[in-house]
């Protein structure tokens, strides 16, 4: 089961497991993570799942679709290098241990 | 969910429970919810004897049928008609009754006139009129809250962003009315709605054409893809008649909502007063809780499994979102109207590929409207009779007396 740690941006950490296959964005909301809202329920079509990607893990990360790159345009925090909306990452073993930074507001 | 190779039975559906309900009937549309409790309960698919179709109202089964659009389609109609079968009332809307791959590419248009960054560059006007509608509306201190609230926002902002001339807006809501309508089955909630649509098909028509939209709104930047390649002249209008469709009625029915929830539940009303910025989720809230689009239909293209329970291609399949966001197995207390839940999943709006286009209008219409009411007015009293308006797909009020007291 891949692990996530979220970081708020006060600092505090929190790790979350993630089902294989299952979306970070989908892991936080199960597990009531504060800071992510997903609107739109995962459909990339609202831009608040908005994370920062840790630098170490950005490059392992599946390519952002047009869609997300464009909805990232439209994010309540600024849009950062490693801005990504976390309905689309999904899990795998691969990724056991990614580290996620929640920005400071998603609406 | 998975295909199936057999061939087609004789009877629908064997071993799929039949129920004897009609989810279009005035009295269903009176009281929705003990009917919800009995689909869902008697299996995560069943069959309506009644329109002849399948049905499933349990959340588990509605979200699995929304994000399979390849064999649950849109392309033969969302409504009960089968447009294999059957003429469309209407030229088939390019993106709501289209699958990929033509889906893909006008939905790419509308999400993009329509996206988050749009959002941004009209916040600050959909705000000034919600707070400039609610000091109007504190004057008055009674009133209907459908006619001068719920509808009025929406009119007073909507028609203006998608660049409308000022005349014929009245043609708006009966437009929306009559669509909504026509997804229903050939009662006569659908034939009276198509037997007066000439003049705002007509109205709508024309008001979708180029040169009688404004400068700078979404009705204009759809027809800039034009320019761009991405859809053509005969795409264009149609794109824009998808606005005028689902645009005003659907977000007027969704304040609505939220004005009635918070009129019944002053508990939740002292909440978001004492902290605003609830205003969004409160709105979204009342979206799961009221499910202003009650129901959508699918066709399978093909055999198929739901829960184990085989569905023949070709048939009409009933999504009964309002009863999905109720299902007690996917929500607690699902018929509290409860602004701090996490509403995220809800079928309010769809989802999958389908799901609302124009999801981020009606929030931010939503969210500005109730954050001025926080801050701006104390208490919501009902002091008249509530009414009903009857569409076979959409819930909403006909009449909804209420008595402001200022903050």
């Amino acid at each position: 089961m891949p692990a996530i740690t979220f970081i708020h941006p006060n600092g505090e950490r929190e790790r979350i497991d993630a089902g294989d296959g299952e979306s970070a964005m989908l892991a936080a909301t199960k597990h009531g993570l504060d800071g992510i809202v997903a609107e739109c329920g995962g459909n990339a079509m609202c831009a608040t799942c908005h994370v920062y990607v840790d630098q170490a893990w950005l490059a392992r990360l599946p390519p952002m679709s047009d869609e997300e790159d464009a909805l990232l345009d439209g994010t309540a925090a600024e849009r950062l290098a490693n801005s990504r909306l976390s309905c689309q990452i999904k899990l795998a073993a691969e990724l056991d241990g990614l580290v996620l930074r929640l920005p400071e507001r998603q609406i | 969910m998975s295909a199936t190779s057999s061939s087609a039975s004789t009877s629908p559906g064997a071993g799929i429970p039949h129920l004897d309900v009609d989810p279009f009937a005035i009295e269903f549309f009176d009281d929705p919810y003990p009917t919800h409790q009995l689909l869902r309960d008697a299996g995560p698919v069943v069959y309506l004897d009644q329109w002849k179709v399948f049905g499933v109202a349990r959340y588990a089964e509605v979200h699995a049928v929304l994000n399979d659009p390849l064999t649950f389609c849109s392309s033969r109609g969302v409504g009960l008609s089968d447009f294999a079968k059957e003429k469309p009332w209407r030229p088939p809307s390019l993106i709501l009754e289209a699958d990929p791959p033509a889906h893909t590419r006008t939905r790419a248009v509308l999400s993009q006139v329509l996206s988050p960054t749009v959002m941004k560059q009209i916040r600050d006007r959909f705000a000034a009129a919600a707070e400039a509608k609610v000091d109007e509306l504190l004057a008055l201190k009674s009133f209907d809250a459908v006619t001068h609230l719920a509808e009025a926002y929406p009119m007073s902002v909507f028609p203006d962003a998608v660049g409308l001339n000022q005349e014929g807006r009245e043609n708006l809501l009966p437009y929306a009315g009559l669509v909504f309508n026509a997804f229903g089955p050939p009662n006569q909630l659908r034939q009276d709605a198509i037997e007066r649509s000439a003049p705002h098909q007509a109205y709508v028509a024309a008001q979708c054409q180029r040169d009688n939209l404004a400068p700078g709104g979404f009705g204009a930047c759809i027809h800039a893809r034009v320019d761009t390649g991405h859809i053509t002249t005969v795409e264009a209008p149609l794109l824009v008649r998808s606005l005028l469709s689902a645009g005003i009625d659907t977000t007027v029915n969704g304040i609505g909502a939220a004005i009635y929830c918070l009129a019944r539940f002053p508990g939740q009303l002292a909440r978001l007063r004492q902290d605003p910025s609830l205003a969004r989720n409160a709105f979204e809230e009342a979206i799961r809780f009221e499910s202003p689009v009650q129901t959508f239909f699918r066709t399978t293209s093909r055999d198929v499994e739901i829960a184990g329970n085989r569905i023949g291609e070709g048939e009409k399949v009933l999504m009964f979102l309002g009863a999905a966001n109720r299902d007690p197995r996917r929500w607690d207390n699902p018929d509290d109207y409860d602004i701090i839940r996490r509403t995220s999943g809800h079928v309010g709006f769809g989802s999958g590929i389908h799901m609302c286009v124009g999801q981020l209008v009606a929030r931010l219409e939503g969210e500005v409207m109730l954050a001025a009411l926080a801050r701006k007015v104390g208490r919501i009293e009902i002091s008249g009779p509530v009414k009903r308006r009857y569409n076979n797909t959409l819930r909403g009020l006909e009449s909804l007396p209420i008595t402001l007291t200022p903050a």
